[in-house]
């Protein structure tokens, strides 16, 4: 096993841990936000997309690599975006609505 | 050649992924209270935009035609989705955005195996085993995905879709694709990646058909884990960190929403994904021709109306047959109205009251609903035997007592909402016909239950002018 292996393990293992700690001081009142928010995170392979964009060269190749950057674009644009107009419904106290 | 912006090192960037990762974490604990969501939402995005910023700074990165167009169809379509999509629909969306994650993972990963496959040797077992593993989850991520929107938005019917010796078939099946696996992993030749990748969608779509539109909770935020993990695979491939420790955090949060919902339903994850639970509605079985003795109550409008207008306690139990109706502004409307009058109102939320986890709370925050007024199941519990009115609206299965006190019962052991337990229910309901999964429910026939029957929205406007009158 190579040196950055165990350090990916390490980062992986420390990070389940953390992502339940995280995960479960979110509210029920807040789960479909929790979900379409992290969602838009896992669009981070949009960096890996863009990683390997360049080693590109065939036509079925560039395809392909368009492909999964649309993909993982519209999954963190959407995401975030409409978690963002979710949260933005979530009021304390009532207010008249917007007609 | 092109010019390159390449103005960064490898180092530099790998730090702001580190920045990123932080963002994100902080993004996640600031869900922690609908006051602070909205900063921590935008953090975690802040934290995206770093790290795709960066990237694209560095040199290997320079197909920026490409990319600029990629980011740009992207942006677009992800505007347009998130504008306008109904908050009705948001399983279907979660579902699909789900899928296009999954989706560039395996693109990510058949890529980098492509890449490499020819070089003998270049490919090390580990990132190997994670390019094969990322693939494989995301592609059944993808469609699985996709056959779960197809279902939520009545493409396909919302029923299981079962078939002979199906367990059987997809035992098989999913023998058959680890074994290209392995041999993909041994041969390093694309064609064995391509057959994987192909066996991955169909185990997808064969994982989702028979699953049941009543469980579609559970496989959104199973699918959510899978997009997550498929993410962390393809950060092993790339040794990136950034997609390892975001991959994970979905990942986690996906696995921890599938056993709040599972067990919210009182289900085993292997029950909902080979028990085709709403097969069940084929037979209700005797529990009907039993209910044929039992008698039940009809309240009018008006006669409710003055019921809710002389409570003190009031508890409102939304169910999806309300969002259904489209009736969650007129709820709000009658809410108001009592409390005006005085009354303490509270709305009563199962867990599973919805299409997705937490689903009727952004229907009910849509609708004006302050959300101290929203309680959970644990929180509002205690309540009821202090209520003078629980007003069941669109629920059926969450609020049946059988649940607690009929060890036969499908749904026994299953955690309800003590709806029985208030002085007085009244269920608003189309007919005394039973629930979705065919269960007769013993609140209907209790003395203190009062049934108004119709349309959930007509049936609250008359109440709305009822109580006005009152």
């Amino acid at each position: 096993m190579s040196a950055s292996l165990i350090a990916s393990i390490t980062i992986f293992a420390l990070a389940v841990f953390l992502g339940f700690e995280l995960i479960a001081r979110v509210p029920t009142l807040l789960h479909t936000p929790l979900m379409s928010g992290t969602n838009a995170i896992s669009g981070i392979v949009l960096v890996g997309a863009l990683l390997v964009s360049s080693f590109a060269e065939s036509a079925l190749e560039q395809t392909l690599t368009f492909l999964a950057i649309v993909l993982a674009t519209i999954n963190v644009v959407g995401g975030f975006l409409v978690t963002d107009r979710m949260l933005e419904m979530f009021k304390r106290k009532p207010t008249e609505p917007p007609e | 050649m092109t010019p390159t912006l390449a103005v960064v090192s490898q180092n530099v960037v790998n730090l702001t992924y580190v920045v990123a990762a932080i963002l994100f974490v902080v993004g996640i604990r600031l869900l922690s209270s609908p006051a602070t969501a909205r900063i921590g939402n935008r953090l975690s995005a802040g934290g995206m935009v770093l790290a795709v910023a960066f990237t694209i700074l560095l040199p290997e990165v320079d197909s920026y035609a490409l990319i600029a167009a990629g980011l740009a169809v992207g942006t677009g379509a992800g505007v347009l989705t998130a504008r306008l999509v109904k908050m009705t629909a948001m399983p279907q969306m979660v579902a699909v955005f789900n899928g296009f994650g999954g989706g560039a993972a395996v693109i990510v990963a058949f890529y980098e195996y492509r890449r490499l496959a020819p070089d003998p040797g270049a490919l090390s077992g580990d990132v190997l085993g994670a390019a094969l593993f990322s693939a494989l989850v995301g592609a059944i991520t993808f469609t699985g995905s996709m056959l779960a929107f197809a279902k939520l938005q009545e493409l396909l019917p919302g029923r299981p879709i079962l078939y002979r010796a199906q367990q059987l078939v997809n035992a098989v099946l999913l023998g058959a694709t680890l074994l290209v696996g392995v041999v993909a992993g041994i041969a390093e030749e694309t064609v064995w990646m391509s057959l994987l990748v192909l066996l991955g969608l169909v185990l997808g779509v064969l994982f989702v058909l028979p699953i049941g539109g009543a469980d579609m909770p559970v496989v959104i935020a199973f699918l959510n884990a899978f997009s997550g993990l498929s993410g962390v695979g393809a950060g092993f491939v790339l040794d990136n960190n950034a997609l390892i420790i975001g991959g994970t955090l979905v990942g986690a949060s996906g696995t921890f929403l599938t056993i709040l919902m599972s067990r919210a339903m009182n289900r085993s994850l292997a029950n909902v994904f080979f028990g085709a639970f709403g097969a069940v509605v084929a037979a209700p079985g005797e529990a009907v021709g039993e209910a044929d003795s039992k008698t039940h109550r009809e309240i009018t409008a008006e006669d409710a109306a003055v019921m809710l207008a002389y409570a003190s306690r009031v508890v409102i139990v939304p169910g999806y047959g309300l969002a259904v109706a489209q009736a969650q502004h007129n709820v709000r409307e009658l809410a108001d109205l009592l409390e005006r009058r005085g009354v303490d109102v509270k709305y009563a939320i199962h867990p599973v009251a919805g299409r997705m986890p937490g689903h009727m709370n952004v229907l009910l925050a849509e609708a004006n609903v302050p959300y101290p007024q929203l309680y959970d199941m644990e929180d509002v519990n205690p309540e009821f035997p202090r209520t003078d009115v629980a007003l069941v609206i669109g629920a059926n299965d969450v609020t049946n007592p059988a649940a607690r006190s009929t060890a036969d019962s499908p749904i026994y052991g299953m955690p309800i909402l003590d709806v029985d337990r208030a002085a007085n229910v009244v269920v608003l309901k189309r007919s005394m016909s039973p629930g979705f999964a065919g269960i007769e429910n013993e609140l209907y026939y209790n003395p203190k239950t009062a049934m108004l029957f119709g349309d959930a929205k007509a049936s609250v406007e008359n109440l709305v002018t009822a109580v006005k009158a009152a």
